[in-house]
């Protein structure tokens, strides 16, 4: 195994290190001391931030001190200020904002401290999805215990610092971990995306200035400000320095959540972590990023795992988790359940993505039952040209069409062949299928 | 109003973390589902209308948007099977099978004919790299092989 610089996984290894007590022994709470000690500004604070080049680890990949940066100027805005802490993880493949949660919420809750003191913050939400009901324990616990230590709520550690940390339950919707779905959610309503401009740090929750971060962007900061900027860019690429978390499922000998530095080719990862495509098999189909990024060919396994890498692959980094399809893997199989995904996802309010996703589920169900007319790839793609880019509210549509590109682009022969032969192996020659399920 | 004065005042207290009443909704209908029944019937969305002053098609509107709050009756035992990639990939259809045939369920989305359990599938919950993965009233199992899934639906009461 390669050797390099950890960090992220450090403390969650440690026994009971969801408790203050071996948080503290791990060095948790260390940056947050060193910044009322010396003390930075919270101007200093976002210029490391800045400086360490940190890009958002949600999906979009955003530089996080610029996000911060955003926020107006709290002496010229009198409004409250909030950060709402995205723990909604939900899209297929991405499993690593659970751990953070569950084994270390001490240094999560730093990180979101560190964020509200740099932006000057009234309170934190920590919106965690419903279903993660250890993490929200855990991170509920691991408040309470801060507090009672003066590490929450006011005069933190003595300063004039203060910060309210709130807990939020969501239930069970994709799109509120869409930065606007999140805030409408919060707010008590449909998680339903709001246009932007006016971006959150305008106008957020309840129309005050707020910024959305994920759980291990937010993860990052605590040690980004007590080991320095240089320190950071020490690891991974120029264009995205650090370490991630990559969760790797599917296919896979050992699947998990690996610790890993940006910039690593996905075969390495593959291969020396997860212990390669699972029984000996040949790769055959692999998502880069989370649902979202698309299917690639196996040559394309040398790419590396970072934005611009993936970029030029024609995918995206997303959230760094790679689902594995070995040779025996039906694509159009994946394919048809992750748009059935995006359709039950879809909120509804613009037309290309409600319809849409009901399209592209429609047509790949029958293509896999093996009703499928060639002119139907034509269909899909044209379709998902409709649904993006950056024609709706958000990027789910955004979300529906890209895999459905790269379905058409790198594996069209199995479209074409199930077209021909009669829809998935298992299905040729017999009846067609009876969809028995019904609605909830 | 039929809310337990308990929940009532637990809800009280919830409402204290936020600027606007409203933000309670959700965690309020959590609350309400898991202490009153398994679901949420017209007269708890109503309950809660009052309780957040609003019209009870809004709370409607709210709690029909989230699949994890049901508005129908469930069965004694809610079990939920991941159906998505990562799921799907290593053997969730076969768990389905499964959870259908010892549960009773005819498919998901369904009741067991005796009111014990009531099967769904589920999308995404974050457990990929432990599939596939069933949730049983709201607590994960994780690296499941069908077998596995007579064992710990046998366990419930």
């Amino acid at each position: 195994m390669s050797g390099f610089e950890t960090y992220l996984l450090e403390r969650t290894q440690a026994k009971d290190s969801h408790l203050l007590k071996v948080a503290r022994g791990l060095g948790t709470y260390g940056a947050l001391k060193k910044i009322l000690d010396t003390p930075l500004t919270p101007k200093d604070v976002i210029e490391e931030l800045k400086e360490s080049g940190l890009r958002g680890r949600g999906g979009a990949g955003f530089p996080t001190g610029l996000k911060w940066s955003f926020m107006p100027d709290a002496d010229k805005d009198t409004r409250k200020r909030y950060l709402a802490l995205n723990a909604d993880e939900s899209e297929p493949g991405t499993c690593k904002d659970r751990v953070l949660m569950r084994e270390d919420p001490h240094t999560v809750i730093e990180g979101c401290l560190i964020a509200a003191f740099a932006m000057r913050l009234d309170a934190v939400y920590i919106y965690v999805r419903g279903e993660y009901r250890v993490p929200y324990e855990r991170l509920a616990v691991a408040i309470e215990e801060a507090r009672t230590a003066g590490l929450v709520g006011p005069r933190i550690l003595g300063s004039d610092f203060s910060c309210e940390i709130h807990m939020h339950k969501g239930a069970g919707a994709y799109i509120c971990g869409e930065e606007t779905g999140l805030m409408e959610s919060l707010e008590g309503k449909r998680g339903h995306p709001r246009p932007k401009p006016p971006f959150p740090a305008g106008f957020g929750l309840w129309g005050q200035p707020t910024t959305v971060n994920n759980v291990e962007t937010i993860y990052n900061a605590p040690f980004i400000l007590e080991r320095g900027a240089q320190w950071f860019r020490s690891m991974g690429t120029k264009k995205s320095p650090g370490n991630f978390l990559c969760g790797i499922s599917g296919h896979v000998e050992k699947p998990g959540v690996y610790e890993i530095p940006l910039g690593m080719p996905a075969r390495q990862i593959l291969d020396e972590f997860a212990g390669g495509v699972w029984k000996k098999r040949a790769l055959k189909a692999w998502i880069p990023g989370g649902s979202s990024t698309g299917f690639l060919k196996p040559d394309a396994i040398d790419t590396s795992m970072d934005h611009d890498s993936l970029k030029e692959a024609q995918s995206m980094f997303g959230t760094g988790a790679m689902i594995i399809l070995d040779e025996t893997a039906s694509v159009v199989r994946s394919a048809l359940t992750l748009m059935n995904f995006y359709e039950h996802e879809s909120c509804g309010q613009c037309s290309q993505c409600r319809e849409g996703t009901q399209w592209l589920a429609q047509i790949f169900q029958r293509i896999h039952d093996g009703q499928g007319r060639m002119e139907d790839i034509q269909l899909l793609e044209d379709l998902a040209n409709g649904m993006a880019p950056g024609k709706t509210i958000c990027a789910l549509s955004d979300a529906a069409a890209i895999p459905t590109h790269s379905v058409i682009r790198n594996f069209k022969d199995e479209l074409v062949e199930y077209v021909r032969e009669g829809g998935h192996p298992d299905l040729r020659g017999k009846q067609p299928a009876v969809h028995q399920e019904v609605g909830v | 109003m039929a809310l337990p004065d308990e929940l009532l005042a637990e809800l009280d207290e919830l409402i204290l973390n936020y600027p606007d009443r409203r933000a309670g909704l959700i965690p309020a209908l959590h609350r309400c589902q898991e202490e009153l029944g398994g679901w949420l019937s017209p007269e708890i969305l109503e309950d809660c209308a009052e309780y957040f002053d609003m019209e009870p098609v809004e709370v409607y509107g709210v709690a029909s948007f989230y699949p994890m709050f049901h508005l129908k009756p469930v069965g004694k035992h809610v079990v939920g099977v991941c159906r998505n990639v990562s799921c799907e990939l290593r053997g969730a259809s076969d768990i389905t099978s499964r959870v259908c045939r010892v549960t009773g369920a005819q498919a998901p989305g369904r009741n067991s004919t005796d009111m014990r359990f009531y099967v769904e599938h589920l999308e995404c919950q974050g457990a990929c790299a432990d599939a596939p993965m069933i949730v049983v009233d709201g607590v994960y199992h994780e690296n499941l092989e069908p077998d596995d899934v007579d064992t710990i639906l046998g366990e419930l009461s």
